[in-house]
């Protein structure tokens, strides 16, 4: 792993607020992440999530600051980094075939036919739509049509996937499947991957890093939290993992109380160097023994709470 | 077992159209006392004073003219006297020719319109003062510029077809879902190649309703415009034969506006549901 694949350098959004003033979703926020990391945002509407990855993914501009990806800096969309759009944004005039293979087209453009076909044939393949593609995406469900947003983006092979609460309009159970299917890319293809949640227990079980935003306006990287679960953690024994409950304490603690207190209590608060949170190793507390005796697990309910 | 709605439907449409023709044949039935005349003079009078027989046309006389018609749908006994397979021909030539040059400029440049918002801003008062206005105002200033009596119908077909086209046209590429914008720029599609693969499908249902809009109006316009021009045309026609008072032929001529301007809309119906995909 490089150190910084992926670096945010100072950047700023701000909008013409009353009065002719401006009004700033965020200022001067530093980011980076590494080849191959798997990296959540999390954080309460109106912190400038959307805003980062629009300006990541280039759909949008920073007012100020820089973003870097393998060594250049951006300027305006690029076929290296893919979105995922929440609402999936599949073109309806056109087949599952057709909308992967118009991203396929759109980056190689002197592929002929054949081999436009075979490549996205492939990645319709990896997400377990085989056999689906000639339907349009009204003929699909809702995790169906995801599936299909995700292989559009893979099949352009990107240097990094930006998605933006991918699997937020669909129902728990397919919700899980999709996690799985993401998970299972990501680790296959080494992809680096940054994606915005509410789902605390969805950051937790996909996401090397976890970033913790507080709320906007004013919003800053309050934190970024380290995932300690092995990397081989299953969705299903999650909540078994003896630091499970801490991790997901410290994040759920930070949601409810911490994100609007950050910036009033840590006012030496240094957004270049956010602090690096390890859960369960020394220097940190977590949550005290009473709490955790009380944390039984009953089968079959989902160990799931949103933010 | 109900049998299904559309059966059920068409029971009652054919059961409304046999009232209706049942009620039409008795109002025109020959009831009138009958005078006694001169044969002489009874040949000028028509069968209205001789027979006492309504001056409306029944259903009957409509049906055996219409036959008529039928067989001969083509013949041409000079200027005045031409079958109705011809006089229809021409104004679906006329319309198709008027709207087909209106289908050209306004899609075009309704994409423009549509993709650029100070050509949005800068060209709206000009097609809010210009879409109002009756095509068949701009007859007289057409037949001053083009002096051609045919040429002028075309024009006013073009000039009543533009609007609807236009604005739809405009109002379908401004509001496509931005979305599938983002997937096109994310994707770095050139501007062209995005009007074609993501602008124009997406805003296809859009310019096809306006364009199905234009074609009524072309085909109501085009009655107006040949009543007007005069020479030949269905509108034409009409006219011909309120002067030669033949309302038979008047009534036949209506029933022909009605079922063209039916297919007309239906064929724009058909390709409307071929761009329209549910998502």
């Amino acid at each position: 792993m490089t150190g910084k694949f992926i670096s945010i350098e100072g950047i700023a959004k701000r909008y013409p607020g009353a009065a002719g003033g401006t009004t700033a979703v965020f200022e001067n926020l530093w980011l980076s992440m590494a080849r191959g990391e798997f990296c959540c945002v999390i954080g309460h509407s109106g912190c400038g999530k959307t805003t980062v990855l629009n300006i990541l993914a280039g759909l949008d501009a920073p007012s100020e600051g820089a973003v870097i990806v393998d060594g250049q800096a951006i300027s305006g969309t690029s076929l290296d980094r893919a979105v995922i759009f929440q609402s999936h944004a599949l073109l309806p005039w056109r087949t599952v075939l057709g909308n992967v293979a118009y991203a396929v087209t759109s980056k190689w453009r002197s592929w002929d036919r054949a081999r436009v076909k075979a490549h996205a044939q492939s990645f319709i393949d990896l997400v377990g739509l085989t056999g689906s593609e000639h339907k349009r995406p009204s003929e699909l469900s809702g995790g169906m049509k995801q599936r299909v947003g995700i292989a559009r983006a893979l099949s352009i092979t990107p240097k990094i996937m930006l998605m933006d609460e991918p699997f937020s309009a669909l129902d728990a159970l397919t919700r899980g499947t999709l996690q799985d299917e993401v998970r299972r890319i990501c680790l296959e293809t080494g992809q680096t991957a940054f994606m915005i949640t509410h789902d605390v227990d969805e950051a937790i079980y996909l996401a090397d890093k976890i970033f913790l935003m507080t709320n906007g306006p004013g919003a800053v990287l309050a934190e970024v939290v380290e995932n300690p679960l092995p990397k081989d953690r299953g969705r299903t024994d999650l909540h078994r993992h003896p630091l499970y409950y801490a991790l997901r304490n410290h994040i759920i603690d930070f949601l409810v109380t911490r994100s609007k207190t950050f910036v009033a209590e840590k006012p030496d608060h240094d957004p270049r160097n956010v602090p690096l949170v390890h859960i369960g190793k020394p220097g940190l507390t977590i949550a005290s023994g009473g709490e955790e005796a009380r944390q039984t697990w009953i089968p079959g309910t989902s160990p799931g709470l949103s933010a | 077992m109900t049998p299904s709605l559309r059966l059920r439907a068409a029971i009652v449409s054919i059961v409304l159209l046999a009232a209706f023709l049942g009620i039409w044949h008795l109002a025109t039935r020959s009831t009138a006392p009958v005078a006694t005349m001169s044969p002489e003079y009874a040949k000028l009078m028509g069968l209205t004073a001789t027979q006492g027989k309504s001056a409306m046309p029944g259903p009957l006389d409509v049906g055996a003219k219409l036959w008529e018609h039928f067989k001969r749908p083509f013949y041409d006994n000079g200027p005045n006297d031409k079958g109705l397979g011809i006089q229809l021909a021409y104004s679906i030539a006329r319309v198709g020719t008027g709207y087909l040059l209106a289908v050209l400029v306004a899609i075009p440049l309704g994409f423009l319109i549509g993709m650029s918002p100070l050509l949005s801003k800068a060209l709206d008062p000009f097609i809010q003062v210009l879409k109002p206005i009756s095509p068949l105002a701009w007859m007289p200033l057409a037949l001053y510029t083009i002096k051609d009596s045919s040429v002028s119908a075309i024009f006013v077909i073009f000039i009543c077809s533009i609007w609807p086209m236009l604005l739809n046209t405009v109002f379908g590429v401004a509001s496509v879902r931005k979305e599938w914008i983002n997937v096109a720029r994310t994707l770095e599609v050139g501007t062209v190649r995005r009007a074609f693969t993501v602008i124009l499908p997406a805003a296809a249902p859009t310019i096809l309703t306006g364009m199905r809009i234009s074609i009524g109006i072309a085909w109501l316009v085009i009655v107006a415009a040949e009543m007007l021009v005069g020479g030949t045309g269905i509108g034409y026609f009409v006219w011909n034969e309120w002067n030669n008072l033949s309302i038979t032929n008047v009534i036949i001529a209506i029933l022909l506006i009605g079922i063209v301007g039916m297919l007309l809309d239906q064929i724009l119906a058909r390709f409307t549901r071929m761009v329209t995909f549910p998502e």
